[in-house]
């Protein structure tokens, strides 16, 4: 069995409402940090930290470039910037052309992050309703990481998880429900 | 490029342009630049990293292109628009007791912060009275800042930017429309000094009262924003500012005690 070292979600339209169903299942002891990339509308704003953070035990923080990425910790991009991951396991931000027409990008962070974490790092793709996300996760296949995606079924706008399927060799897709327990499980 | 050994060409690719071209990109961080170093490889369809190389080693014209793909050229006007209104309802008029103001835009890319600016000093009968130097290390892209042009599809998200930073006109009495791209009037770019400036290698040429530096420093790792940030005060007068990107700080540079930050947004007053 990997050891998890990192666990990144991406999600676009209708992501929210997974995350505020499996945050609070999470186990308070997480060995590994949770970093969550979402689409939203640029604009200065902590909501969705606080959103999060009022849903877990687990410390939820925007990320600040240069910080250091400890375990047991939820990692929220902030808006307008790509997250990136250095090899001393140190975010970098990045104000670049949008990807997919987004920044942050999902492609960008499960890339830099498989670069890094390789085998070890295992990314969840989420609802939405464009294709970020899926080359991405080729990346992190290529380099042995474990890819779930959420079950189109379940997801309240079946398109970006579906496009991933149909690119991507997964090793889990999930229901909402199942995926806390998921989580849960790749603790060490 | 061979994946496995990524890191190692990076290195290689780093050392080459400082010894051949003096840029020195040794302190940027190393995830942002490799991820562009791959992207334009990929995008000029190279075979072999010794290929790349090569080309790069070789053929100043290509380096041109390099150093353009490989440096982030995004900026919008008056991005950020909380901050715009900052500046225009309290820093810009302080700045106004002054007989004559000096801003520099440190890294100004293609120079819609630098024109932004230069719409608030107009809006605050500040204009006649200021000089603002736009600096950037890339030649190509101050040329496209000279030239005033902004694509017309941009137009609108400009424009709603300008609104709620406080802007007090049109925002279209400021540019003529002309087949796709919209032109800045003259009358903007006639206090605006565009000039090239390498933040990593060159000194201080001016006392300014406001420096603007965002999303700049963000792609230097500790040291070099260090060094950046030490520049940077030895080119403001007392009781300037220093303006940084929305998720930059000064907080861990050894000038940081010299400065007192406003509430709220990302500027940073001289005090000492």
């Amino acid at each position: 069995m990997k050891a998890c070292e990192a666990l990144v979600i991406g999600g676009s339209a209708g992501s929210l409402d997974v995350l505020l169903k499996v945050l609070p299942e999470l186990n308070p002891e997480l060995s590994f940090p949770v970093i969550i990339v979402l689409h939203r509308k640029s604009g200065k704003d902590s909501i969705l930290t606080d959103l999060l953070s009022a849903k877990t035990q687990l410390p939820v923080k925007e990320i600040e470039e240069k910080e250091t990425i400890r375990p047991t910790t939820v990692y929220i991009a902030p808006p307008n910037y790509h997250v990136l991951i250095e090899n001393n396991r140190t975010f970098s931000l990045d104000a670049s052309e949008k990807v997919n027409f987004s920044r942050p990008s999902i492609d960008v962070v499960f890339e830099s992050a498989a670069q890094v974490y390789r085998k070890n790092l295992v990314c969840l793709l989420l609802s939405g309703a464009n294709n970020d996300g899926t080359s991405g996760l080729q990346k992190v296949k290529q380099k042995e990481g474990t890819v779930i995606v959420q079950k189109p079924t379940s997801a309240a706008v079946s398109f970006m998880p579906e496009y991933a399927i149909e690119h991507v060799e997964t090793d889990a897709i999930l229901d909402t429900e199942e995926m806390a327990s998921y989580i849960n499980n790749l603790n060490t | 490029m061979n994946s496995e050994r990524n890191d190692e060409h990076i290195e290689t690719l780093l050392s080459d342009i400082l010894e051949i071209y003096g840029y020195d990109f040794t302190g940027y961080s190393r995830a942002s630049l490799k991820r562009r170093i791959v992207r334009l490889y990929e995008l000029d369809g190279f075979v072999s990293f010794a290929e790349y190389r090569y080309k790069i080693r070789t053929e100043p014209g290509y380096f041109n292109r390099f150093l353009e793909q490989i440096t982030i050229n995004v900026t919008e006007m008056f991005r950020d628009p909380e901050f715009h209104k900052t500046l225009r309802t309290e820093i810009l008029p302080r700045l106004g007791t002054y007989p004559f103001i000096r801003i520099w835009i440190a890294g100004c890319s293609t120079g819609e912060e630098a024109y932004s600016i230069a719409i608030f000093l107009k809006e605050l009968n500040l204009l006649h009275k200021s000089l603002i130097y736009a600096t950037d290390i890339n030649s190509a892209v101050l040329e496209n800042a000279a030239q005033a042009m902004i694509p017309l599809s941009k137009i609108k998200l400009y424009t709603e930017n300008y609104i709620a930073a406080g802007g007090s006109a049109n925002f279209s009495d400021y540019y003529t429309a002309n087949y796709s791209l919209g032109k800045l009037n003259d009358e903007l770019k006639s206090n605006i000094i565009f000039s090239t400036h390498n933040l990593v290698t060159d000194h201080s040429f001016n006392e300014f009262q406001l420096i603007l530096c965002r999303n700049v420093v963000i792609y230097f790792d500790r040291p070099l924003q260090d060094k950046v940030f030490e520049l940077f005060d030895g080119s403001l007068q007392q009781f300037g500012y220093l303006a940084l990107g929305t998720k930059e700080t000064l907080d861990f540079s050894r000038v940081s005690k010299n400065y007192e930050r406003l509430k709220g947004v990302k500027i940073w007053r001289k005090i000492h």
